[in-house]
């Protein structure tokens, strides 16, 4: 990394299942004012922008980076589309602050969205193959047979995701831009709900939300100037690999681990449990949280489950987790992964309000998407790199 | 139209898109699907580490190198690795809810094909439960993996979860 790059910006919308009293155009508006408001700042001091949404399949607009441009003060700037499945939030953020990184611009804005209730997510992702026989429903279809391998191989007791969908839910009651409110959640609740792709329930599933978020990137002199102190980017990691292949561990990919292992060096971390204050995780259905700290090498393999179990992922614990409440209460799948890049921003930065974990200096933000095979991560903190 | 009509903002409007594509197999997936059509299944090995890709494709993913040799039939049995129940309704689906989506791993495959579960309750599915493809009539025979209805269990005893682990 050459130079520095602080966050000076973070703006999200109040994202919920259907946003009718907005546009496309003013739902990724809301998102970028509120952005720039925050980093004291207006369009005419933006260099470039970055935009990222998952496939343009899900509304059926082509190249919204073409009709957003002028809405996102793209005119006669540098305007860039970023696409990686469900982590290209992520992704979105990396590109961003990888261009400060790099000294091509001084101050980039990133945005990323999804108005769900203008698509059908469960249609463009169950799309039949030619010649194929179609039983793959929707993410949930796709993921729940690597849910249950991994609930074979961790012999985790069968109320982890219960735990964990309960947990997100109570955070995302501190987070007013949370799209789930539900003041009645409970253990209960979460294991009468219905079995959707058994063994996923109802409520170990994220909502489908319309919602957008924003960042604001900026080279170290210019982030130094900011009222509220930056959050410094200390490492970004991308890593991909093939859907399928023979061999391949669908339950914890090894473009997860090759992953985590190339942030932590960059970042000069060499025990991410003790050192990361707390964690943003792309958790879609509650057992990716147990998945995903084995993932990100939190835990041993197969241990996962005892982080959720023993409460350490709970906002009072040794490594929260998913503190705004996460996907399993907001879901604007292309804005997903730039909100768990945002919250840990905003951790770092004091900014979290009801669900800020007290002393928060160093922050992970995680994406994943396809079949779980893109992987976006970065870390962020108070202290300069 | 009345004037408060007039003033309502057009808040959805639903704009159907129809999508007509070519689909070109290519070489490798032609002769698979050409021997779908026969009652065939035919695998690939890869060249450098010899495992089967079932159904066969042009080249490994893993290795990124071309699956040239000759094919390998398969038999029509094999053992669900892993599964899941689904219970919700897509239209892309056409099949009655609740059904049980396997990925059987054929006897003497290395990678997973995704079906459906038949004559079997769904409570009675579960990792490592051997199954056997059951075919349409000849007659509606086409060249394509939905010539194989369902699979079905055969009653054998499971197969231990270290024989197949490796492939969830
Ligand atoms: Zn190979």
């Amino acid at each position: 990394m050459a130079e520095r790059c602080g966050i000076v910006g973070i703006g999200q919308t109040k994202h919920d299942s259907k946003r009718l009293d907005v546009s496309m155009v003013g739902l990724v508006r809301e998102a970028a004012l509120r952005a720039l408001e925050d980093a004291e700042l207006t369009w005419k001091d933006i260099d470039a922008v970055v935009i990222g949404k998952a496939p343009d399949l899900f509304e059926g607009v082509m190249m919204p980076e073409l009709y957003l441009a002028d809405a996102l003060g793209g005119a006669y700037k540098p305007m860039l589309r970023v696409h990686t499945a469900g982590s290209v939030g992520g992704s979105t953020g990396i590109v961003a602050a990888s261009l400060v990184e790099a000294g091509v611009h001084d101050r980039v804005l990133a945005v990323a969205f999804e108005k769900q209730s203008e698509s059908n997510a469960m249609w463009a992702l169950s799309i039949a193959m030619p010649f194929s026989v179609a039983t793959v429903a929707g993410a949930g279809g796709f993921f729940a047979p690597l849910i249950r391998g991994y609930m074979r191989r961790s012999g985790a007791p069968e109320d982890t995701g219960i735990r964990v969908a309960v947990k997100d839910r109570l955070n995302a009651l501190k987070n007013p831009y949370a799209h789930l409110h539900m003041e009645d959640i409970s253990f209960d609740l979460v294991a009468a709900s219905p079995m959707l792709w058994d063994p996923v329930r109802y409520l170990e599933t994220c909502p489908s939300s319309d919602g957008a978020c924003a960042m604001v990137f900026a080279s170290e002199k210019l982030a130094e100037q900011t009222q509220t102190p930056p959050a410094w980017v200390h490492a970004t990691a991308m890593r991909s690999e093939p859907t399928m292949f023979s061999g391949r561990d669908q339950v914890m990919p090894q473009a997860s681990l090759d992953n985590a292992k190339a942030l932590y060096k960059q970042a000069g971390i060499t025990n991410p449990r003790k050192e990361i204050d707390c964690a943003e995780m792309y958790v879609p259905f509650s057992w990716f949280e147990p998945m995903w700290c084995e993932g990100m090498l939190f835990a041993e393999p197969n241990e996962g489950w005892k982080m959720t179990y023993e409460g350490a992922t709970a906002l009072d614990g040794d490594l929260p987790v998913n503190m705004s409440g996460g996907v399993l209460s907001s879901n604007p799948i292309g804005a997903s992964g730039l909100l768990r890049f945002a919250e840990a921003a905003l951790q770092v930065r004091g900014q979290a309000g009801e669900h800020q974990v007290d002393g928060a200096r160093k922050a992970l933000g995680h994406a994943y998407g396809g079949g779980s095979q893109y992987f976006s991560t970065w870390i962020v903190s108070s202290d300069k790199p | 139209m009345s004037e408060s009509e007039e003033r309502k903002p057009v808040e959805v409007l639903r704009t159907p898109v129809v999508l007509d594509y070519t689909y070109s197999a290519g070489q490798s997936s032609s002769r698979h699907l050409r021997a779908f059509g026969k009652g065939k299944l035919l695998g690939q090995r890869c060249p450098v580490d010899g495992r089967v890709y079932f159904p066969s494709r042009g080249s490994c993913p893993q290795h990124g190198v071309p699956i040239e040799g000759e094919p390998v039939e398969l038999p029509d049995r094999g053992t669900i690795v892993t599964y899941s129940v689904n219970r919700v309704p897509s239209e892309n689906i056409d099949l009655e809810l609740p059904y049980a989506a396997i990925q059987v791993l054929l006897d003497g495959a290395d990678t997973i094909l995704f079906h459906v579960l038949g004559e079997s309750s769904i409570d009675d599915v579960h990792m490592g439960m051997r199954v056997e493809a059951v075919w349409k009539p000849e007659e509606e025979w086409d060249d394509s993996v939905a010539n194989i209805r369902y699979f079905r269990p055969t009653g054998e005893p499971d197969t231990p979860f270290d024989q197949y682990k490796e492939h969830i």
